[in-house]
């Protein structure tokens, strides 16, 4: 095993999130939303959008883009490139791993 | 295009700085200037009436571009510089300091500017506007806790005045003609919402009423009512709609009808000469090519993406739906197409007194959808409510009425 400084946190059931879908998970005072693709991958990257903080856990996920809530600001969440204005900034993402049935982020 | 081909932008605003960069982003190698009257880089509105009065700091701009980023693009942003007049047959636009710009192409994206009050004593030294970071800033000076100040307009800058100045302490009493608010923006169940929530935060709400004049009184103001009150002040805020800047364009001899008169691909009737934003009419493909005038930050961008578009010879029409939103207390309003093209409303009730109106034409089409309640509530189901607007769904009435049916399944169908 290699020395890694990651620890893994548990966020939810793999079944809290339907296919194509995100929730909000929060945790020592931050704040990450969890995805679920369609095809059952699942993504973590920070909660809130780069433009004006708002929670994207309350946005639509359309395949592997997620858009802000307020003013559509667009992310492919499995890589946090930001997809045009009005946000340019990209969004960080964390590893997430499957362990009997629990989704698990993985924290530096 | 040429790498030699000029585009100018007049209007630094939100459509006309997205049309700078998409101009870039569609692989425009030309010359972009990007003119604007005011000084600043381009920088958005929509904070101006909220987190701009309200934040503890004095507000800064939203700037939209970076220095950075406008050199990197090649753009050249020309503030403080007013265009006085386009002379079509020479290509070029004379500016206020007496320089001369050529284009190929032009784009006017002048935007609006705030209607102006039209009654005795009704002088800047007595009402404030809001349309720029400087009368932001102004605005917000007077916003001080325990001042009178009384917004004339229940429009959707009245209204989210009105929130930003009882959140910071002021005495707010609001005062609109029509017999409600919002009257020709949103449904009245919406508007309800929208009152009672002011009036819950302790702002008087006068509707049905008029203003016969205004007085100074020393430092102060005041306020004569139609019902013959006087309404004394320490400040006064109109927001009483917008006026498409068309003078310009007028002045050029282009079609003008409430705004510059563009066609689907936003190009005005002059070929080379294309507006986008507030200031243009255009026909939209999905209300019988009715021609709407938006005055939307949303529609600021995708017309600017649009018209780059046109610009460098697409042919492709404009048909976004119509969007828009408003920010007032812990709520949030969104409508996306037009609410007034529907015979028949259908509520689904969204949780935690968020509500969510489908309009429906004669035909069982979905033409718009408009909510109230928190953003978190209500944004997901109105951008779903948008995608099926935009394919001229016809959903199942039961289905939308109930919250348990998932809109975006309807998308499937």
């Amino acid at each position: 095993m290699t020395i890694t400084a990651t620890t893994w946190i548990e966020a939810c059931d793999a079944d809290d999130i339907d296919a194509e879908d995100v929730i909000r998970f929060d945790h020592a005072g931050h704040t990450y939303a969890i995805y679920r693709s369609p095809d059952d991958e699942y993504f973590a990257t920070d909660g809130l959008c780069t433009h004006e903080r708002i929670h994207l856990a309350d946005g639509l996920v359309m395949d592997h883009i997620i858009e802000c809530p307020k003013h559509n600001g667009r992310f492919d969440y499995r890589t946090g490139q930001a997809k045009g204005a009005p946000v340019c900034l990209a969004l960080k993402t964390y590893p997430v791993k499957l362990d009997g049935g629990k989704v698990l982020l993985g924290l530096a | 295009m040429t790498k030699a081909e000029a585009i100018l932008v007049i209007g630094a605003g939100e459509a006309g700085a997205r049309a700078a960069m998409a101009l870039r982003e569609n692989g425009f190698e030309g010359q972009v200037t990007l003119l604007g009257e005011e000084a600043h880089r381009p920088y958005e509105r929509p904070p101006l009436s909220k987190a701009a009065l309200t934040d503890e700091a004095e507000p800064e701009a939203a700037f939209i571009l970076t220095p950075d980023r406008l050199d990197e693009h090649g753009i050249r942003h020309l503030g403080g510089r007013a265009a006085t007049a386009i002379d079509r047959a020479a290509h070029a636009v004379e500016l206020a300091d007496g320089g001369w710009l050529r284009y190929d192409r032009l784009l006017i994206a002048t935007g609006a500017r705030a209607r102006k009050l039209a009654v005795p004593g009704a002088g800047p030294e007595n009402v404030l506007y809001l349309r720029t970071l400087e009368e932001a800033r102004a605005l917000r000076s007077r916003l001080a806790p325990g001042a009178h100040i009384a917004i004339i307009g229940g429009g959707f800058i009245g209204l989210e005045l009105a929130a930003a100045a009882r959140a910071r302490g002021a005495e707010v009493m609001l005062i609109e003609l029509a017999p409600r608010l919002l009257a020709r923006a949103v449904p009245a169940a919406i508007a309800d919402v929208i009152a009672t929530r002011h009036a819950a935060a302790g702002v008087r709400l006068l509707t049905g009423i008029g203003i016969e004049r205004i007085e100074a009184e020393g430092e102060r103001h005041a306020i004569r009512l139609s019902t013959g009150e006087r309404i004394p002040c320490d400040g006064i805020l109109a927001g009483i709609g917008a006026v498409a800047e068309t003078g310009l364009a007028e002045r050029a001899g282009l079609a003008i009808d409430n705004g510059v008169a563009v066609d689907a691909r936003l190009a005005t009737s002059d070929p080379d000469i294309f507006a986008a934003g507030d200031c243009c009419s255009f026909p939209h493909p999905l209300y019988d090519g009715r021609r709407l005038r938006l005055e939307a930050w949303r529609n600021a961008q995708d017309q600017g993406n649009a018209a780059a578009k046109s610009m460098l010879g697409g042919s492709g029409a404009y048909d976004a739906v119509p969007w828009f939103w408003s920010d007032q207390y812990d709520l949030t309003l969104q409508i996306a197409g037009l609410p007034d093209e529907g015979h028949e409303t259908v509520t689904r009730d969204l949780g935690d007194g968020a509500r969510l109106d489908f309009h429906l034409a004669t035909d069982g089409r979905l033409v718009a959808a408009s909510a109230v309640g928190p953003n978190g509530r209500i944004a997901r189901d109105v951008r779903l409510a948008e995608m099926l607007i935009a394919r001229r769904a016809t959903p199942d009435k039961a289905a939308l009425a109930d919250g348990s049916v998932k809109l975006k399944g309807l998308l499937a169908g």
